[in-house]
């Protein structure tokens, strides 16, 4: 099966008017992605912390349990953390998607093929651990209804082209990236809790 | 164990301190201490399949304004290196408890290596590491760890020696 979908524009219809959607991406690709749709005090782009991204996002949802969360990240980010995709199944978190967008190569180190690229299906796994909602996306579609109000947790494996894109690269500075996204979710208490349970 | 046992103390001062999700991957030393924390309506527990997976949890915990803390065991800090570099560039704040294996009287000497590297690999990685040789000593470094992590952004480990523990053989293991 070939690809039709292109990256940014996928996580372009993921974000579209993403009024309080709270974002996470892992490193590499779905960060410069994430970025070129507009960056937001409320996206958390990551620089390391490889296999992280989906944990990151259930420790939010779990912290937020009425905002909704939206992981967006790689094949290969996913692969190395996919003992998460377990985790979540076993939490079940109502308000969290996991959006990976799949180009079955490692895309910042040369383009190597992934397991995906073997046929590897993470929606498999997923809907294997416990999501609500998992499937393969390979069509254009609206995923208002997924991200925003569908129960999950939910998974998507978004198929798109291996392409290299123009850089869009987010703040550095993981301290500016973590405060300003608490003080756009928890107003002034983001540094109140710092002095209080 | 006797009835003031160090994981009752240790899960009062979580809920004081207002930790809501605590990430572990089991241990026999941790047991009670997971039990508790499973039974407190005011926590979160998550169980996980490596340690590194509870940094993660706890950086998103942290990102939506709530407190952790991390169970594992000390073969598990060898899993969580090169994500603790997130954790000391964005100033995420976190405590994790660790249980020693590979001191003296381990059974396991497969166990002896990453137990004898276990301060100098989270000291390497800018982890503020504190031993409790006695058992008496571990809440009020749990509570001290709480109280500088969040107030600074640091990370922190509280080690609980073997001996405290006390596992020494396959043996005491079962009957547990």
């Amino acid at each position: 099966m070939t690809a039709k979908l292109h990256r940014r524009d996928v996580v372009t219809k993921l974000l579209e008017k993403r009024g309080k959607l709270l974002v996470i991406a892992g490193l590499g690709s779905t960060s410069w992605d994430i970025t070129a749709a507009g960056d937001s005090d409320l996206s958390f782009p990551t620089w390391g912390a490889m296999g992280q991204a989906a944990m990151i996002g259930l420790g939010l949802a779990l912290a937020q349990p009425k905002r909704r969360v939206l992981v967006i990240t790689g094949d290969g980010e996913m692969l190395m953390g996919l003992g998460a995709l377990a985790s979540i199944g076993v939490q079940r978190p109502a308000n969290l998607t996991v959006a990976v967008i799949d180009n079955e190569r490692y895309g910042e180190t040369g383009m190597q093929a992934t397991h995906t690229a073997s046929g590897v299906d993470l929606a498999a796994v997923a809907k294997a651990c416990g999501f609500r909602n998992s499937r393969i996306v390979s069509k254009n579609e609206s995923f208002r209804k997924i991200v925003h109000q569908t129960t999950g947790p939910n998974f998507l494996q978004i198929k798109v082209v291996a392409e290299k894109l123009p850089l869009a690269l987010p703040p550095h500075d993981g301290v500016l990236l973590k405060d300003r996204f608490r003080r756009a979710l928890l107003g002034k208490s983001a540094d109140v809790l710092a002095e209080k349970g | 164990m006797p009835p003031s046992d160090w994981s009752a103390q240790v899960r009062r001062e979580l809920v004081a301190a207002g930790v809501r999700v605590v990430g572990y991957v089991p241990d026999a030393g941790h047991k009670r201490l997971i039990e508790l924390c499973q039974a407190d309506a005011s926590m979160r527990a998550v169980v996980l399949t490596t340690e590194e997976d509870g940094i993660g949890l706890a950086a998103g915990a942290w990102l939506g304004g709530k407190r952790s803390v991390l169970l594992m065991q000390s073969s598990g800090v060898g899993n969580i290196i090169n994500v603790l570099g997130m954790v000391q560039v964005c100033r995420i704040p976190l405590v994790m408890v660790v249980t020693m294996r590979g001191e003296a009287g381990e059974f396991n000497s497969w166990q002896v290596p990453m137990g004898e590297a276990t301060a100098r690999v989270l000291e390497a990685m800018g982890v503020t590491v504190r031993r409790a040789e006695k058992e008496e000593e571990i809440s009020r470094l749990v509570r001290n760890a709480l109280r500088s992590c969040y107030r600074d952004g640091s990370a922190s480990a509280i080690l609980i020696a073997q001996r405290v523990v006390g596992i020494k053989s396959f043996q005491e293991q079962r009957s547990q």
